[in-house]
């Protein structure tokens, strides 16, 4: 520990930490626009100048590392005129256009002139005008704002990856741009816009829509993907206006992807917003109780194991629990995990979550994938492999589909997935290297969970991890990187439950064996031929699934009810209500109670607090997420040798992946601007 | 005065060979080995005993930068790089090293390099010296057919190599940490410090980044002695320094001269006289374009070195001697160094960037007659609001001569400008 | 800035100019091998010599490419250094050093002389593409003030006539 002096109060910081965050740890706040912790130190901005005893000059507190015996003034003249000075100097040039600027109210420079500023300019010539640059559809920018202090720059090139980000020219005609121009193509992008401490880079979706002190801020979770990013939903009038990340270190860090930020404005087109039943053929709009009562006409005619339901990608853990609830009811033991051709191991918890933690990657020293593009399906844990990819010597492989471009080098091992045989018997470079490393990681995803061979590759890699001792007491190897934010709650709730897969599902509608199918927000990989089957569709957009169905029940998006989800590594966490769901729609638990109680087979549970309480104690009790505890060894199957077999990709484009997606015109352009 | 048998310099007017063949006539690499056996330790001390102080500008001892170098090498190779960079206004005494004795330099970086246990160098030379880059070239071409580069440089068997690096235009790439960043192949915009090159430098390695003056002198004070070197000039100013002597005289040239010689013997003895004699003096630029200028009262009996010219608010700086007759428009000068670094400011930290813009706005209006008398106390504000607060010492370079114009003409624009107002109105 | 150099000519991969390999593989091998990006300045030097004293964009990808650097980290250096054109440059590029040292010995009547015989302004080119016109910043001869720079040579202690003798031998060469 380093101890040092900030205005007369004694600190005791960590070594390698900064004078900045000394004075922080002394609870002073230190004006800056350039510093950012995620970020390489730049010292540029020169806004955070401070006092050192026995310096002539006032020195750059992020930039100085701390040492024993400093001592620091943070108020004294010195100290106070340099920060007037530097911001008289970043005024002169930027236009003062706060009227006309979407980050008004929310402007570090705003705050931080008014708090360490003069007061007036005494520059009377004419100010620099920049031209603006096209950043594609997500960014808008307005450069005559830019005040150079590069966090663009330097997040474009290292959390990002993407390196056509720059800085031209030099003195005060340095601009900031994009390579020639060409829009942003990075799945990371409007973390550029939070960033970014002026009104130079904007959320070009956002623009014009609210100033900030309007908005309801709600803390929430994403559920565009299964890693269960931290976001906060801003909203105004019943209409979500924006999503931006909340700090999660475990998680997040500070970022959220493309899709989390700007999927929203799907949140309000195609909605589901009355119950809706078919007649000869024709979906018509209808009652709660017309609705109900169709169901039950249906249900009660048949026996019930020809009842099944799925389980669709954003379904919440409560209405899996309700519905499992009412399917035991029912007496039936049909329901499908997933909507995807997945094949997991039987066996414990460990077999199909993410067991080395988010954070744990930042430990790990050797990485193969197999069958995964990580940078699609989950940009946030993809950009925590390339910190690590930075920061330390790591290798990395994969076997996929094609050789994907994931921002950091690695070692393409072909998409025959018998290279994983080399790897086990050590017959490779990298499978030797992998057995001799400290923390491996395997991380197994989708083009190897519907492979046919999908159990025996599971078996292998924990076969390899075993060998390599990668299941300990502080470390776990073995990964499911999930790219759906329902799959791990289902597995945790129905896994003892029912063991159909979504492929037998569909082919017993085929043959009519099943007669009533209950889709949970299910729209993909539903087979067109089905015999007869009536179905239901429980969900908040009219996409695929509902175009089936007989009967169709309005549910709530994720913005619109306090729900839980299970992310990738266990762990529970719960959104909160930002608005309310459009007309008729419901609660989805609620839904199932209501209709449970409609069927006469009435589950128990009155209101949500008790059907969670009953849920916690029957599953998640037993198995709840415990930070820096990694879960035992997976269990694995009867272990063959792999046949050669090329991995096929899943087909999937990043922007979308739901219905909310699907529904957004901003993922639409995103789609297009990738195309071009 | 200087005598002829002191001089180290002996072909800065390149009367004679610049190739090897004429370097070792004039003693270069004369049994280089000797001084080599020395030792790492005893090379530096020497240096250090001898007084050499950094020709680059700053005036930091030579030997000691040196000492602080790391004691035993890692596995991170130790560098040194020769910063031939001459850009400042004034100064042009690199450029005939480089012409006229160029093996003195290549010698000097043998020396140095072996000194601090470094087997490579590099030597990076401003891009417009396109064609002295092609002498250096073939000076480096030739030590190696000699063998005094190589893997057993010249026999002492130390394993030394030198690589020539141009520079494309950028003045800033004269600070040393810019320069490396150059040098990595990257914009020339200096580094935060710490750390500092001897710790982490080019490359991330131990680095000593050196004026090519000093490099190229070394040698011939560890010939002669440090006590040679430490009797000439005086104390804490000692040896010998090439005076680039520019402007209004009526010969301007680069002279070899002993530290602290007076500025007035210095302009009548090498550059032929101020142009209409002494008494037309009207200022005199001491050490290159970033050093405050001097009035003719001052000039009068000023002693040219570190200590004597930093008495009197200025200093001695790259000894560029910029010299203004009565005839000149002192603003105007000025003002066209304040655009010089607007020009290579390089937009790297808020007060450089956006303070030398505005500083060359307010000298031009000054020095067209359009600003008001209190504009020049704003101006001096602005050039404290600049110095000290960026990230090197462009910043201060740019400050520093407007203070030293508003510190000796004040009175005379103030009567300016406001005649000017007088005739608008 | 950067839309406006597109325009100046299409992209047009058969007009590269021709390299020799072995003089890129010598450039290169200066610097640690793992270090290649050190050489982008010299390589920048060697494609602009051999473009015609300026720098097309598809020549600057393709040294980006040849030193495994991103398009952008060189193209910010060409916009840095003052000695890279990413505009084209006349055959013969008049530099006058404009700095204090010149101009207190005369560097305006450079300029004149330039105006008054090729009739060109800062920044432009002759009509006939021969000659352009930069005002620069202190090149570096200080005592030999006042000085031009034409491509690579510098041309010393001139005045308005030895000026205008020396254009028009330039001149007398077209």
């Amino acid at each position: 520990m380093i101890k040092l002096v900030v205005d007369n109060l004694n600190v005791e910081v960590p070594e390698g930490s900064t004078v900045l965050q000394a004075c922080e740890e002394a609870g002073i706040e230190i004006p800056r626009f350039c510093y950012h912790e995620k970020l390489s130190v730049a010292g540029n901005c020169r806004m955070c100048l401070v006092e050192l005893e026995n310096s002539p000059k006032p020195i750059a507190s992020c930039a100085m590392p701390a040492s024993s015996g400093m001592v620091i003034k943070t108020n004294s003249s010195m100290v106070k005129d340099a920060r007037k000075g530097v911001m008289e100097f970043l005024l002169i040039n930027h236009p003062l256009d706060c009227p006309i600027c979407d980050q008004g109210g929310e402007c570090d420079l705003q705050d931080q002139a008014m708090f360490f500023g003069k007061g007036s300019s005494r520059y009377n010539d004419a100010k620099r005008a920049v031209s603006d640059k096209n950043m594609g559809p997500l960014i808008k920018t307005t450069m005559t704002r830019c005040i150079h202090c590069t966090r663009c720059v330097r997040f474009a090139n290292e959390v990002a990856g993407v390196e056509n980000f720059g800085a031209v020219g030099r003195g005060e005609n340095v601009e900031i741009t994009t390579y020639l121009e060409k829009a942003v193509v990075s799945e990371l992008s409007g973390n550029l816009v939070d960033l970014c401490p002026v009104g130079a880079l904007t959320s070009k979706p956002y623009s014009f829509l609210a100033r900030p002190w309007e908005l309801t801020k709600t803390e929430t979770i994403d559920v565009m993907d299964a890693v269960g990013c931290n976001i906060r939903v801003d909203s105004r009038d019943g209409k979500v206006l924006r999503v931006l990340p909340r700090i999660n270190e475990d998680i997040n860090e500070e970022w959220i992807s493309d899709k989390s930020r700007y999927a929203i404005d799907g949140l309000s087109k195609q909605r589901l917003d009355v119950p809706y039943v078919k007649v000869k053929n024709k979906l018509l709009p209808s009652s709660w109780n017309d609705a109900f009562k169709n169901i039950n006409a249906k249900l009660s005619n048949i026996s019930s194991n020809q009842v099944a339901a799925i389980i669709g990608d954003q379904a919440d853990t409560e209405s899996i629990f309700a519905l499992k609830k009412l399917f035991e009811k029912i007496d039936s033991k049909k329901i499908a995990i997933n909507q995807h051709n997945y094949n997991f191991l039987k066996g414990n918890r460990s077999n199909y979550i993410f067991n080395s933690h988010i954070n744990g990657i930042e430990k790990c020293d050797s990485i193969l994938f197999v069958g995964i593009n990580p940078r699609l399906t989950a940009p946030i844990i993809n950009a925590r492999i390339r910190k690590n990819y930075l920061n330390r010597d790591i290798q990395i492989a994969s076997i996929s589909s094609e050789k994907f471009d994931l921002t950091y080098d690695y070692n393409f091992l072909g998409n025959n997935i018998d290279v994983l045989n080399d790897i086990h018997d050590q017959k490779n470079e990298f499978g030797k290297s992998f057995n001799k490393s400290n923390f491996p990681m395997i991380i197994i995803g989708d083009e190897a969970l519907k492979d046919s061979q999908s159990r025996n590759i599971q078996s292998i890699c924990i076969e390899i991890l075993t060998k390599a001792n990668a299941f300990r007491k502080d470390w776990n190897g073995f990964n499911i990187m999930h790219n759906s934010s329902s799959i791990v709650g289902s597995y945790d709730l129905l896994n003892n439950y029912s063991s159909i897969s979504h492929f037998e599902i569909n082919n017993q509608c085929k043959t009519g064996e099943i007669k009533f199918l209950f889709l949970l927000g299910v729209d993909e990989n539903l087979y067109k031929d089905y015999k007869d089957t009536f179905i239901v569709y429980q969900g908040h957009h009219g996409d695929a699934g509902a175009q089936r169905a007989n009967v169709i029940l309005p549910g709530s998006a994720y913005t619109e009810k306090s729900a839980s989800f299970i992310n990738l590594e266990g762990r529970l966490q719960t959104t909160e209500r930002a608005v309310f769901p459009p007309g008729d729609a419901k609660e989805d638990w609620a839904i199932i109670r209501a209709m449970s109680e409609f069927l006469g087979k009435k589950i128990k549970y009155d209101s949500l607090n008790e059907l969670r309480d009953q849920m916690n104690k029957e599953v998640f009790e037993k198995i709840m997420f415990r930070e820096g505890s990694f879960n035992k060894k997976p269990l694995k199957g009867k272990f063959e040798k792999l046949n050669s077999s090329h991995l096929i990709g899943s087909g999937r484009n990043q922007y979308m992946t739901c219905p909310i997606s699907r529904s957004s015109n901003t993922m639409a352009e995103c789609l297009k601007n990738q195309e071009r | 005065m200087l005598k002829e048998k002191d001089k180290i310099f002996t072909n800065i007017y390149g009367f004679k060979e610049n190739n090897i063949s004429g370097a070792i006539k004039r003693g270069d690499w004369n049994n280089t080995k000797k001084i080599i056996s020395l030792g790492h330790e005893t090379i530096i001390e020497k240096i250090k005993s001898s007084g050499l102080r950094g020709r680059g500008g700053a005036g930091f001892s030579t030997g000691l930068k040196w000492s602080f170098m790391p004691k035993i090498v890692t596995d991170r190779p130790h560098y040194l790089v020769v910063n031939a960079d001459e850009s400042e206004p004034g100064t042009c005494k690199d450029r005939d090293i480089i012409r006229n004795e160029p093996h003195k330099l290549l010698e000097g970086c043998l020396i140095a390099g072996f000194a601090m246990q470094a087997h490579s160098c590099y030597i990076y030379i401003r891009g417009e010296f396109a064609n002295e880059a092609k002498i250096l070239q073939r000076a480096i071409d030739e030590a190696y057919d000699k063998n005094l580069l190589g893997n057993n440089a010249a026999k002492t068997g130390w394993k030394f190599n030198i690589y020539l690096h141009r520079g494309a235009g950028a003045y800033i790439c004269g600070e040393e940490t810019a320069l490396l960043e150059s040098l990595e192949g990257k914009k020339g915009q200096p580094r935060l410090k710490p750390p500092f090159p001897a710790g982490v430098g080019l490359y991330g390695c131990p680095t000593t980044v050196n004026n090519v003056e000093s490099i190229a002198v070394v040698p011939t004070i560890l010939r002669r002695g440090e006590n040679w070197f430490n009797s000439l000039g005086k104390q804490n100013n000692t040896g010998t320094k090439l005076f680039c002597i520019s402007g209004h005289v009526n010969n301007p040239c680069n002279v070899e001269e002993v530290m602290g010689i007076s500025l007035r013997e210095l302009i009548d003895k090498h550059a032929g006289g101020v142009k209409g004699g002494w008494n037309n003096l009207k200022a005199v630029i001491p050490g290159g374009s970033s050093t405050p200028l001097l009035p003719k009262a001052i000039c009068d009996n000023i002693e040219m070195d570190f200590d004597s010219l930093k008495a009197v608010g200025t200093g001695l700086g790259t000894a560029g001697v910029i010299v203004m007759d009565q005839t000149t428009d002192i603003v105007e000068s000025i003002t066209r160094l304040s655009h010089f670094y607007k020009h290579e400011s390089c937009g790297q930290c808020t007060p450089c960037r956006e303070g030398t813009g505005w500083m060359w706005r307010m000298m031009k209006k000054i020095s067209s007659g359009q600003a008001k008398i209190k504009d020049i106390d704003h101006l001096l504000e602005l050039t404290k609001q600049v110095e000290g607060h960026t990230i090197c010492a462009l910043g201060d370079a740019a400050a520093w001569p407007i203070q030293g114009l508003f510190k000796h003409f004040r009175k005379d624009i103030e009567i300016k400008l406001s005649k000017n107002k007088i005739a608008a109105e | 800035m950067t839309k406006n150099l597109l325009k100046k000519k299409p992209l047009n991969k058969d007009i590269l100019v021709k390299l020799d390999k072995n003089e890129i593989e010598e450039i290169i091998s200066k610097y640690p091998s793992n270090r290649k990006s050190s050489a982008v300045l010299p390589l920048l030097h060697l494609v602009q010599k051999k473009a015609g004293g300026w720098l097309p964009v598809h020549e600057m990808e393709r040294v980006a490419n040849i030193l495994e650097m991103s398009y952008m980290r060189v193209f910010e250096i060409a916009s840095f250094y003052t000695m890279f054109n990413i505009q084209p440059v006349g055959k013969y590029l008049l530099q006058v050093c404009k700095t204090t040292p010149c101009w207190l010995r005369g560097a305006d009547d450079i300029q004149k002389c330039i105006k008054d015989n090729l009739d060109l302004d800062n920044g432009k080119t002759s009509k006939d593409g021969i000659f352009t016109l930069m005002e620069v910043e202190c090149l570096g001869a200080c005592v030999n003030a006042p000085i031009l720079q034409i491509n690579d040579d510098y041309y010393e202690d001139l005045d308005y006539k030895s000026t205008k003798d020396l254009l028009d031998k330039l001149k007398k060469k077209h």
